[in-house]
């Protein structure tokens, strides 16, 4: 109205300030003082959060074996030009071969040994043993001695597998991670079939978690319903059958279902005893995917319930009374119009279920057995077992930005504001 | 109303408990007549909802049979009895523009195209809001919503639309506003309406008839003025309007009038309504604005003596709040007329008031 009626008049404040600034300076003050309030949030995840997050997605790159360990050797390889020769020339050899034997005085041979075997499989070896013959060997030629001490330096993809691993940032586990890897004339090429396991494992993990999201929202959706129907009573009963898993370890729910799912379990032995099955063919429903899919429905399922029954609370019983008397049936009322009202529920409690199916690890673990596993399973392997961190990093960060994809599509398609979740 | 075309509703000796403890409806007999606006008036907990309710099918009658145009409804599902339904807090779909919420009912029902187009446009414009079609119910403001509503039920072309105190979430002016306008296309649309509220002013306003409820009964059936003027029991006096009530016992009925003795205060003339036989405990109605200050000697047969205790000024009268026969809650309106008696607190008046304007009712 004053705007209307002012034109161009700058509005003031009583002393003369102009109005604009005025309010500016006061909300500025209420900013400050909210964002105090969250400061020491906002550190806590960027400590705990965020600082991870980005030191994982960074060790995916990083590659500071060779660099480090052997430095004159990584800068030597790097300037040969593999394209001119077929092996690098004699003062190449003779700074590998001074570099071997100092990491070997070092005790930092076996890592570089290590690193240049996850980029050609069976190298361990090489590195090690020419090592050792090297550190007795007084002088050159230093590329006859190395050849003597392991004729695989006389081979080509063995130095194209040392200047892969030779710059301080490499590509190679992303591409581990997708399956891929360079060939000896660093082109990026599959991975031979044997070792495609990744991709097919990243796909698996998908589809499961789909499946199980699914599977969630179609066993929470009439429990969810029952729960925002009936009275309070019966409601909050339902609702703490619904929490009770909460309260409990999830280990101790996992192996409640080994107990009941396995070969000798609960469920084998009833359907044998009923003569349903033969005692000879019991069915295998765990240690396989049967067991991880199960498991994880059942764990997850309150993630789907809670926001499906706070939607559903809100929606008054009136809507779909109203479309009945409108002339809808009691399904097409249902469908047309209380179903879209709890699409908001299904996409929050989908999204929630999804994320956190995608990345489980324990359960899988657990009941999952050799076809079970997921790509978390592989991820805590390669960080535990073969302690190649970079490809865990790197299968860790196509994991997060797969997930952050599906996110922004999924906000593309549904969009995020219509999530409730209470 | 046309004597000779049947009702629209019949009401037969319906009953209804919820917990099989307790009757909710007691015995409910009501003929609604077509293009009747009745209005079924009560404070909460009186059962008038439980009746819409069961008319517009989503409770069962416990006993007693339902009527529609002379067919029995008993059980025909909601959604087969074609009755339109207004709802307290609208129930406007709100994933739906309002012109799908006025398209629900029509495609429902398989109309075409065409024709769906011809009846929103002219719902739309029946309660005027022609280009609010595109808005979502959360866009619109409670007035709009309410007259969305009001067009979604009509739209359809129903012979009954059902309101549960549609106006209840408005302001009081656009309460009132409201009224009018449905009242208005009650008028136009010849439809019968059936409209439940706890709002006696509201109730007065809009009806050809008022159902009273109370406490499971229909305590009065009959129009507004009607029941303003001529209540039944001291339930109704009480209810619609305000009301003067003086405890007594009756000494004398004589045809038209009779003489009751109120409570440690004299003898009162009064018309006998509800009362059966000498010595029976009854309750005196009075209306307010039918008491007179300092009456011309002779001119009506009930004069006290009394003292004003507090004068609000209201503009159009002045509430008046006397003490006379032992009760300091008697209400006199006096109107802000020229020449009124100039009053003052304390000071001491007579009030009167003729036979007929006082009602012997029931006691309680």
């Amino acid at each position: 109205m004053a705007e209307a009626t002012a034109g161009k008049i700058v509005l003031t404040t009583a002393d003369g300030v102009p109005l604009k600034r005025k309010l500016r300076q006061t909300q500025q003050l209420m900013k400050r003082r909210a964002f105090t309030l969250v400061l020491p949030l906002l550190a806590f995840i960027g400590i705990t959060f965020v600082w991870p997050i980005a030191l994982m997605v960074y060790r995916g790159i990083d590659n500071p074996v060779l660099s480090e360990f052997m430095p004159n050797a990584a800068e030597a390889v790097l300037d040969w030009d593999s394209s001119q020769s077929e092996l690098p020339p004699e003062e190449v050899f003779a700074i590998v071969a001074r570099d071997l034997v100092q990491a070997r005085k070092d005790k930092t041979v076996g890592k570089v040994a290590t690193r240049l075997n996850y980029e050609l499989p069976g190298s361990r070896s090489l590195i090690t043993s020419s090592a050792r013959k090297l550190s007795r060997v007084e002088d050159g030629p230093w590329m006859e001695a190395m050849l003597k001490a392991d004729s695989d330096w006389g081979k080509r993809e063995t130095w194209a597998a040392l200047q892969r691993i030779a710059p301080r940032y490499t590509g190679s586990f992303y591409l581990a991670a997708l399956d891929m890897t360079y060939d000896e004339n660093g082109a990026i090429v599959s991975q031979p079939e044997n070792r495609q396991i990744y991709v097919t494992l990243f796909v698996r993990t998908l589809w499961v978690s789909l499946f199980i999201t699914l599977a969630c929202a179609l066993l929470a959706y009439p429990i969810s319903y029952l729960m925002a129907t009936q009275p309070l009573r019966i409601s909050n009963l339902l609702m703490i059958l619904v929490l009770l898993p909460f309260w409990t370890s999830l280990l101790v729910r996992t192996t409640s279902w080994i107990v009941l799912l396995q070969t000798e379990g609960v469920l084998n032995d009833i359907m044998v005893a009923l003569g349903l099955i033969g005692d000879e063919n019991r069915i295998q429903m765990i240690y396989n995917m049967t067991g991880t899919i199960v498991a994880m429905v059942h764990i997850l399922l309150p993630f789907m319930v809670l926001p499906l029954f706070s939607v559903m609370k809100t929606i008054s019983p009136s809507y779909v009374r109203a479309a009945q008397s409108l002339g809808a049936t009691p399904a097409r009322a249902f469908w047309k119009v209380y179903f879209p009202q709890t699409v908001p529920g299904i996409g929050a409690g989908s999204i929630l279920v999804f994320i956190l199916a995608i990345g489980y690890y324990i359960t899988p673990a657990l009941v999952g057995g050799r076809t079970g596993q997921l790509i978390s399973n592989f991820i805590a392997f390669h960080m535990q077992k073969s302690l190649n961190w970079g490809l865990a990093a790197a299968l860790g960060g196509i994991l997060l930005f797969g997930v952050l994809a599906l996110y922004w599509l999924y906000n593309r398609l549904v969009g995020i504001d219509n999530m409730k979740l209470g | 109303m046309n004597d000779t075309s049947e009702p629209i509703v019949r009401f037969i000796d319906v009953q209804k408990s919820y917990d099989g403890e307790v009757l909710v409806v007691k015995n409910l007999n009501l003929d609604i007549a077509r293009g009747e606006f009745l209005t079924m008036l009560g404070p909460s907990g009186s059962g008038k909802t439980t009746c819409l309710m069961m008319l517009a099918g989503f409770e069962p009658a416990t006993h007693g049979e339902i009527l529609l145009s002379g067919r029995p409804i008993n059980n025909v599902p909601p959604y087969k009895r074609g009755i339109g339904m207004v709802f307290q807090n609208y129930a406007l779909f709100p994933h739906m523009s309002v012109w799908e919420n006025l398209a629900f009912p029509l495609e429902v029902r398989r109309m075409d195209k065409a024709e769906v187009k011809r009846r929103i446009t002219r719902a739309l414009e029946m309660v005027r809001l022609p280009e609010m079609a595109g808005r979502r119910p959360g866009q619109l403001s409670g007035g709009q919503q309410q007259r969305v509503a009001v067009a979604r039920a009509l739209v359809f072309d129903p012979d009954l639309v059902l309101m549960d105190e549609p106006l209840g979430a408005l302001d009081k002016n656009l309460r009132e506003e409201m009224q009018y306008e449905i009242k208005h296309i009650h008028e136009s649309l010849g439809v019968s309406v059936v409209y439940v509220t706890h709002d006696q002013a509201e109730a007065l306003t809009m009806s050809n008839r008022i159902a009273v409820f109370n406490d499971g009964i229909v305590q009065q059936l009959s129009s507004p003025d009607e029941l303003y003027e001529r209540p039944q029991n001291a339930f109704v006096a009480q209810f619609i309007g305000e009301n003067n009530r003086l405890l007594g016992t009756v000494k004398e009925i004589n045809g038209d009038s009779c003489t009751v003795e109120v409570d440690g205060s004299g003898i009162v003339q009064a018309l006998p309504v509800n009362i059966s036989g000498n010595g029976e405990r009854t309750t005196l109605s009075l209306r307010p604005e039918r008491v007179t200050i300092n009456p011309p000697e002779g001119t009506v047969p009930n004069v006290f003596d009394g003292t004003v205790e507090e004068l609000i000024y209201l503009g159009d009268h002045i509430r008046t709040r006397v003490n006379v026969c032992g009760h300091d809650d008697f209400i006199v309106k006096v109107p802000n007329a020229s020449g009124h008696a100039a009053l003052a607190e304390k000071a001491t008046v007579k009030v009167g008031w003729a036979t007929e304007d006082c009602r012997a009712l029931d006691a309680s």
